[in-house]
């Protein structure tokens, strides 16, 4: 366990440039999410096209790995339809909680980085926080709070 | 039982090397490196002779309190009742009728509320605290409010983390049914200048209940003295057990106020026309007690005292001073809390690295200190910060391992600022 294994470069450069930190003033959809824990609060806006994201962006405050793990997610779902991100956040779910299991890394791109954090269980609820704040906004839920 | 090293030194300079030998999880260490246990408002460390005064009870006296006349129960009665009266001691209580075993700070406050403000405050009755308070000192009231109509006051503080005394004053009204303040505050380590408090509450003849957590593990507290009418701590954060905590009542309001839990040895005789309520202070001790607890808590007093509070105290604040002198040179570091008398706390923030993060960071080389809102989140609201890093001392700490904070600070700062 290697404090570099949490904080790989592109987890540092996330959360020094985070992307898509901003709002968008018509967004479809909306979320607030709040990690009581740690008071890290973030807002993720959704739009939609048809069935597709056409765009995602997230703002607030938080620790690196909650707002680098926020960047990559609007990186990462940007063109996808619901079902697609949907499956991506089981799969970030099994890639932070399941030590158990081998997950293909390969197939995450650049959200791979955050397989790391599984190795810190104290900090694994700063990088799902972004992702449940998705699915709440996609499932039209205005709050979400991680205990 | 093993001797206490730090006893030897007693007489003599303040053995810090000694006392850390008391201390068994102090030789811990993590991930190969030694422990540096920073986060003692949270909860300090526990000499053996507390660890032991525990266990020789387990080992050779255990049995329930107060009930049976067999040779066990004798015992178990006379370690706890001896500590109620190191307890007394230790505060300076009149009488030990007036010390009530709790499982903490929490709950004693949580007494207060429900046995004294619930069956006397009503609509238009005011409770009046400051914006310092732990969760602990502001839940409780918020709930007698609902329960009462009442309203909850508070007392803003500056940027320093004082509370504005005059605006206290302000606030002190006819309608104020009960002050309750922290002495020292968790979040930012200010003590309260509580004196200056007190007076203007007695002046208006308004009870004062005094949230000591922070403050008895640090400094001589005596109740008389401070002439408050409540005090409350905890043993966890003064080198006591877990789930047991304290208490002061002053006796005539103790007396005046119903029980707030029912069961065992709190009465002293029971039908189902009539119960009649035991005396003080087991009016308030419904059920088993925490005997263990209580008999460890006592021994952390003794252990404390072989020290002396005045020492400690002394040893604190200079190790509060190296620190704050210390910190000073990390750049990007800003100090929340500035207060000109303070506990060994030190709440600080660091630019672009958020506490979370320099816990974990912290954590990696062998440095534990909390992270986050301290349970007292208006606190964090006044300075519009999400969290803050906090770093707390006991008297068994070193500069040397400030000099690793401070270092892996920088470390922090490398690799995320």
């Amino acid at each position: 366990m290697d404090l570099k294994d949490l904080y790989r470069d592109v987890i540092v450069d996330h959360n020094r440039h985070p992307r898509n930190f901003r709002e968008i003033p018509d967004a479809d959809r909306r979320a607030d999410g709040f990690n009581p824990l740690c008071g890290d609060k973030l807002t993720v806006f959704v739009k939609l096209d048809g069935g597709r994201i056409s765009d995602v962006s997230f703002n607030g405050s938080g620790c690196a790995i909650s707002i680098a793990s926020a960047s990559l997610l609007t990186e990462s779902v940007k063109g996808k339809t619901i079902p697609e991100a949907e499956d991506l956040f089981s799969q970030m779910h099994q890639l932070l909680t399941r030590d158990d299991i081998d997950i293909d890394v390969t197939s995450l791109g650049k959200l791979g980085a955050l397989s790391g954090v599984r190795e810190f269980p104290a900090r694994v609820k700063c990088a799902s926080l972004c992702w449940h704040t998705l699915d709440a906004a996609l499932h039209q839920q205005e709050q979400v709070s991680t205990e | 039982m093993n001797a206490v090293h730090a006893v030897a030194s007693a007489t003599g300079a303040f053995d810090v090397a000694a006392i850390r030998r008391d201390f068994p999880v102090l030789e811990r260490t993590i991930r190969g490196l030694p422990l540096s246990y920073l986060d003692n408002a949270a909860s300090s460390q526990r000499p053996r002779a507390v660890i032991d005064a525990m266990s020789h009870y387990y080992e050779n006296s255990h049995a329930n309190v107060h009930r049976g006349v067999h040779t066990l129960s004798q015992e178990a009665t006379d370690l706890f009742e001896g500590a109620r009266e190191k307890v007394r001691r230790f505060i300076n209580a009149k009488s030990i009728r007036e010390i009530i075993f709790v499982r903490g700070t929490t709950e004693a406050i949580n007494l207060v509320a429900q046995a004294h403000g619930r069956p006397n405050f009503g609509p238009g009755d005011e409770i009046l605290i400051s914006w310092l308070e732990h969760h602990a000192n502001i839940v409780p009231w918020q709930m007698l409010c609902q329960q009462t109509g009442a309203t909850l006051k508070v007392a803003p503080i500056t940027q320093s983390g004082e509370v504005d005394f005059d605006a206290f004053a302000a606030l002190l009204s006819p309608r104020t049914k009960l002050v309750a303040l922290a002495h020292v505050s968790n979040a930012l380590g200010t003590v309260i200048p509580v004196h200056r408090f007190i007076t203007a509450a007695k002046a208006r003849g308004v009870p004062v209940l005094l949230d000591g957590a922070q403050a008895v593990p640090h400094m001589k507290v005596d109740v008389q003295a401070l002439d408050c009418d409540f005090y409350a701590f905890s043993g966890h954060k003064m080198c006591g057990p877990t789930g047991i905590g304290v208490l002061y009542g002053r006796e005539s309001l103790l007396n005046a106020m119903p029980p707030w839990q029912g069961g065992g040895d709190m009465i002293l005789a029971v039908s189902f026309d009539e119960t009649v309520y035991n005396t003080l202070p087991y009016k308030f001790e419904a059920g088993t007690p925490h005997i263990a607890g209580a008999i460890g808590l006592g021994a952390a007093i003794d252990y404390l005292e072989t020290l002396g509070m005045e020492r400690i105290a002394v040893a604190e604040l200079a190790l509060l001073a190296y620190a704050n002198e210390q910190l000073a040179t990390v750049p990007g570091l800003r100090f929340v809390g500035t207060a000109p008398e303070k506990a060994a706390v030190v709440s600080f923030t660091i630019d672009r690295v958020h506490p979370h993060d320099l816990g974990t960071i912290l954590d990696h080389e062998g440095v534990a200190i909390r992270t986050g809102h301290h349970c007292a989140m208006p606190v964090m609201e006044f300075f519009g910060l999400p969290a803050t890093a906090r770093a707390s001392f006991a008297f068994y700490n070193t500069r040397a391992e400030i000099d690793r904070l401070v270092a892996a600070l920088h470390t922090a700062r490398e690799m995320l600022g």
